[in-house]
């Protein structure tokens, strides 16, 4: 019982991470662009799972789909960026202990580490592209 | 009778712990170490509260109206307590500090992480990722439940889609490990006992080196972390002007981490912790059993009926 659930589990966030990448990689794209485009994106997932993601993400209101040319092309919608990115704003302008709950990626740099960081950037990192 | 230096031996411990613990913890394979550095944090800050409790209370109990709820000898208590009572009293002050400024600092962080989870609650979400229109490139990982994970059009734009994996990987780290409990663990154990803020620094920094290696193994390649954080770092630095108080730890040290091997495990730097924390709890018990005595001494000395005397 608590193996299946636990599978469950696994398999439902396993899903839930994947259409958070199909989501990213919409956004990343810039533009309306097509499914073929997005898989392109997303390491590892089927053609048809990124189809039914797409498709769910449409369901959701996150995301627009139109037809184009043979196909479709999709779009990420950002009806309440206004209001979003302004509670984004305040949740890490407010800074001490708003700040502190949330798990940055990244914190702040000094002139010293940016320059640091430009060299691993261009020099010791193998770049792989 | 009573020695002066067991009394005060917990104090001492909990001051080396507080020196030695974030020295050995960044020796650590990072979850190893933010798993040996919080809980040491908790038994440092465990230690010197009570341990100031029970010094405080070798002066508090020689108030008539505590001594009458005993009952026990404020007279015999006072010529026998190795305490001195000013500092005895200090310390009484001290914890009184200490508990308001705990509190204080509970309630603080309680409404930033229930306000920072209802206004992402709010986003509209793919999965567990919230994406806002904003080209400052910011991520984060909220804690809820289900937590989720911010991540701003600015950020998606300036990776490509490997390092997007990877920074997704390292904020769904976060998530999964429950991230957020350690980094308020230690947050107010360094409030509790100001002496561990570089205990909290040093827990933090391992806590986001966690979440780095965790990534580096979901996407199977560490130099790509690496690349993914140096990346983000520098285009959210060139695009934000306001400072914001930094969480984690210094960048370019978690970039060198990922290039370098992995750190092995170390049971030396392991067994420090354990033996300074069976030390703690030693200590501890040490001066628990001599103020019993002490409190023990102080009850019989007057004559009390029968009643009140323990059953041997």
């Amino acid at each position: 019982m608590p193996e299946r659930n636990g599978r469950g589990e696994a398999r439902r966030r396993a899903r839930g991470e994947l259409e958070g990448e199909v989501l990213a990689a919409l956004w990343a794209a810039g533009g309306p662009v097509t499914a073929a485009v997005v898989q392109e994106s997303v390491p590892g997932a089927a053609y048809t799972t990124v189809l039914t993601i797409l498709t769910r993400l449409c369901d959701k209101g996150l995301v627009t789909r139109r037809r184009e040319g043979r196909g479709h092309v999709y779009a990420p919608v950002d009806d309440q960026a206004g209001v979003v990115a302004a509670g984004m704003h305040s949740l890490l302008d407010e800074g001490g202990d708003r700040a502190a709950v949330l798990a940055r990626f990244v914190s702040d740099l000094s002139d010293e580490d940016e320059q640091l960081l430009e060299q691993l950037l261009h020099g010791e990192l193998p770049d792989r592209e | 009778m009573f020695w002066p230096a067991p009394m005060y031996l917990p104090l001492l411990v909990s001051a080396v712990l507080a020196v030695v613990a974030p020295w050995a913890g960044r020796r650590m394979a990072p979850r190893a170490g933010a798993w040996a550095m919080t809980c040491a944090a908790v038994v440092a800050a465990g230690t010197w509260l009570t341990e100031l409790a029970i010094l405080a209370f070798t002066a508090v109990g020689q108030l008539p109206p505590v001594a009458a709820l005993g009952p026990w000898s404020v007279r015999v208590l006072a010529a026998e307590d190795p305490v001195d009572r000013e500092f005895a009293a200090v310390c009484a002050g001290v914890v009184l500090v200490v508990l308001v400024s705990a509190t204080v600092a509970s309630w603080r962080r309680g409404r930033a992480l229930v306000g920072a989870w209802r206004e992402c609650r709010g986003l509209a979400a793919g999965g567990d990722l919230a994406v806002v229109e904003d080209p400052v490139p910011t991520a984060f990982a909220v804690l809820g439940l289900p937590g989720r994970v911010v991540v701003s059009s600015g950020m998606l734009r300036v990776l490509d889609a490997r390092e997007r994996s990877a920074l997704l990987a390292h904020e769904r780290a976060h998530l999964r490990h429950r991230h957020h409990l350690f980094t308020l663990i230690l947050h107010l154990t360094a409030v509790v006992d100001p002496a561990l803020r570089p205990l909290e620094r040093a827990g933090a920094f391992a806590v986001e080196r966690w979440a780095d290696e965790d990534a580096g193994v979901v996407v199977s390649d560490r130099p790509l972390v690496a690349r993914a954080i140096a990346r983000a770092a520098l285009a959210s630095n060139r695009a934000r002007t306001a400072s914001l108080g930094a969480t984690g730890g210094p960048v370019p040290q978690r970039v060198r981490a990922l290039l370098a091997p992995p750190v092995p495990r170390r049971t030396g730097a392991a067994l420090a912790f354990a033996a300074l924390i069976a030390a703690c709890g030693v200590s501890l018990a040490i001066t628990a059993h001599d103020t019993e005595r002490l409190f023990e001494a102080a009850m019989h000395a007057p004559r009390v009926t029968g009643a009140r005397l323990p059953p041997r």
